[in-house]
């Protein structure tokens, strides 16, 4: 056997499922986007780009949008915790372990679950208030998925609690890629902890902050499963994702929310894009 | 590493091996011979598929010893089936998914009887009809109302059944005052119990057979005395003067049934099918009771009656033989329809106990009318290519939010634009 044939050997089981679960599905939604479909047809009639059309005649489609910056704001918050901890526990701390393993409890948990726990966490008199009351803060309490002005941030929340560990597993890698001698000649120089993360690990994973950026721009505009099983969407939680999914299961139309997807799937590159332009990575010669 | 590339193919074999199975259930029956096979039986009720259902596999098989009976139970039942449908593997006998138009039947599922001659015995057989071949048997019937806790309403005072829905407000408004109770619940985050519960009561407010077809040929659906009008108006009403629970986001439905019961929800719009499972979580069962939609045409109170799912066969199924047999069985000797405490299918079916309050109110039911040929689904495209949803509660959601001051809209703005996405939508139908 050719030398040259044996990693693709060892490679075609993933690329077969990677194929056949990604870019065949991703190819069949390009080809649904510029029909009229409605789920269910045989032979559905080629439209052209009407769909896309329809889409950029109607602004109140991207209305939803709004609802996406309180998750991006929300991943900055998400991205700062994610850092601290993963900074703090790259030293040596007692219980190092499990503290560790609480912070990334929760991206293990099936989302379902999680937005069912949440629904507990929030209704009247449920976790959170009893907390608040506890706590002295019962002024603050209120309907906290009923109060329109506090449910996008309820749910921003919830998602903060649920991706915090992926972000802090990914930081803590980089992190502990950082050689040790550097810490020890820090050490010898008299650097301080604040000193060794600002000279040190900072620059040392900051294409992994990089990347974080890039993950929180495209996870906020494609917001879907927190607010769908909390809320479905109702009092003003509506996602871009959400919209699409009521667009062809509520109103049968898969040939418009084909092209929403591939429209979606657009903005996330052009915004990953930008931000590639803006901040250029450095290469890696430190 | 070799140990995973050793499961990358295994994963690939089973997925060569899984597109190789399937469809290996062929063992139809001679002509006129004993029936014989396996059938497979989507069902929705994962609740009883166990218990129930098992049961009616054992007097199903007491006439047909030689079928084999697989039932399948699925939670998400219309979302999952429709998508199934695009493939072949949908079981032998099904329930048929709403998605389906009217047009659409005969690709996927098989002719059970020329219309004549079904309506002769079932009730309910237009609502699967298509140019005159019915394609499903309904399992059991359903009338609309609100269910209510009968003993809340006597402590309030609200002893006659209101007749308008001023009055009937007004029972509401006595709830809240003399009572803890919460008067009307939305079951709001659930989502469903505000789309066809609420669109069930379109005809029997202005007793027209026709009000559902009619709306294909109006602009206006949302003008003060229409029936639209009316129910959603009422459903605002309640929110605004705070009939209804405090917060709506956080309700949940399998609760509902439980606060019914014990008198801390006094009413729920919903159809007669929930009567049972109300009567189940109550303490006392004779709390629970049932009243018809607050308005009256000619002195009298109307209900439209409807088919709850059509069962049919599968068009591509392997036994279609073993196949019929179940689904006429299951309309005619199963009792599933009185035992659900439904209506029966059965055009000479019993009386259901669960609607005696409704006999005593003197309420009239009737079917409506199918839509005439040529324009069937002609209203559902209009509601899809709107992005309404007449029957679906997003819409509805946005009138609970406004009426509750959690969006910056009135009642009229809504039904203004509701209107407007209508006109808009019927001019782009064909």
């Amino acid at each position: 056997m050719p030398r040259g044939l044996t990693p693709w050997l060892f490679l075609l089981g993933p690329l077969a499922l990677l194929v056949l679960f990604t870019y065949v599905p991703v190819a069949t939604m390009f080809y649904y986007s510029v029909t009229d479909w409605d789920g269910l047809r045989r032979s559905p009639d080629f439209v052209g780009l009407e769909n896309y059309l329809e889409i950029f005649t109607r602004p109140e489609l991207f209305e939803v949008f709004v609802v996406s910056l309180y998750y991006f704001g929300a991943s900055f918050v998400q991205i700062a915790l994610a850092l601290y901890f993963a900074t703090v526990l790259s030293f040596r701390v007692r219980f190092a372990n499990l503290f560790k393993g609480i912070l990334f409890f929760p991206y293990l948990v099936n989302g379902v679950a999680i937005g069912f726990v949440f629904l507990y966490f929030f209704r009247p008199d449920g976790v959170l208030d009893t907390l608040l009351a506890l706590l002295g803060g019962e002024g603050i309490t209120r309907q906290w998925l009923g109060d329109p002005a506090a449910v996008n941030y309820s749910l921003a929340g919830v998602s903060v609690w649920r991706y915090l560990g992926l972000n802090f597993v990914l930081f803590l890698g980089a992190i502990q890629s950082i050689p040790a001698e550097r810490y020890e000649a820090a050490e010898l120089d008299g650097a301080n902890r604040w000193q060794q993360f600002r000279y040190i690990i900072l620059p040392g994973i900051r294409p992994v902050i990089g990347l974080m950026f890039i993950l929180a721009v495209s996870g906020s505009l494609s917001v879907f499963e927190i607010p769908y099983i909390m809320t479905g969407g109702a009092n003003g939680s509506e996602t871009f994702v959400i919209q699409t999914i009521n667009t062809a299961f509520r109103f049968n139309d898969f040939g418009l929310a084909s092209a929403m997807a591939v429209v979606l799937l657009a903005i996330v590159l052009l915004v990953t894009w930008l931000q590639r332009r803006l901040v250029p990575e450095e290469r890696g010669v430190s | 590493m070799r140990s995973t590339t050793i499961a990358s193919l295994a994963a690939v074999a089973a997925l060569t091996l899984a597109a190789c199975g399937g469809g290996g259930s062929s063992a139809s029956s001679g002509e006129g011979g004993p029936i014989s096979g396996e059938i497979t039986v989507l069902t929705h009720r994962t609740d009883i598929v166990d218990t129930v259902f098992a049961d009616y596999e054992r007097r199903f098989k007491e006439i047909h010893p030689g079928v084999e009976i697989n039932f399948e139970a699925i939670t998400d039942y219309d979302g999952e089936v429709r998508i199934r449908l695009n493939t072949q593997e949908y079981g032998d006998v099904l329930m048929l998914p709403d998605a389906v138009t009217k047009d659409q039947l005969s690709q996927f599922f098989e002719p059970l009887g020329s219309l004549e001659e079904m309506s002769r015995k079932y009730r309910f057989a237009t609502e699967k009809a298509y140019e005159g071949q019915v394609y499903g048997i309904a399992i059991t019937g359903n009338a609309n109302g609100f269910v209510y806790n009968k003993r809340v309403w006597e402590q309030a005072g609200a002893t006659e059944v209101p007749k308008t829905p001023e009055e009937f407000l007004a029972a509401l408004q006595a709830i809240a005052d003399r009572t803890d109770a919460v008067p009307l619940y939305t079951n709001y985050a659930d989502g469903w119990p505000l789309g066809a519960q609420w669109a069930g009561h379109r005809g029997a407010i202005s007793n027209d057979p026709d009000a559902v077809n009619d709306l294909a040929s109006t602009d206006a659906p949302w003008t003060p005395g229409s029936e639209l009008h009316i129910i959603d108006s009422l459903l605002f009403d309640a929110v605004q003067r705070g009939l209804t629970e405090p917060d709506p986001t956080t309700t949940e439905w399998e609760l509902s049934k439980q606060l019914l019961g014990t008198g801390q929800i006094a009413t729920m719009n919903l159809g007669s099918w929930s009567i049972v499972q109300m009567r189940e979580a109550a303490a006392n069962p004779d709390d629970i009771g049932y009243l018809p939609f607050p308005v009256q045409v000619g002195g009298k109170f109307h209900s439209v009656i409807s088919g709850d799912f059509k069962q049919g066969i599968n068009v591509h199924s392997d036994n279609k033989a073993a196949a019929r047999a179940w689904v006429d069985w299951f309309a005619d000797q199963s009792n599933y329809a009185t035992d659900q405490g439904g209506i029966s299918p059965l055009v000479n079916g019993p009386e259901p106990t669960t609607l005696s309050d409704f006999t005593e109110l003197g309420v009239e039911y009737f079917e409506r009318t199918p839509e005439p040929a040529g324009e069937e689904g002609l209203v559902d495209r209009i509601d899809d290519e709107s992005e309404i949803g007449i029957t679906e509660h997003l819409y509805r959601q946005r009138i609970v939010d406004a009426a509750r001051g959690a969006r910056a809209e009135t009642k009229e703005q809504i039904f203004a634009e509701l209107n407007q996405r209508w006109a808009a939508a019927r001019a782009e139908t064909d």
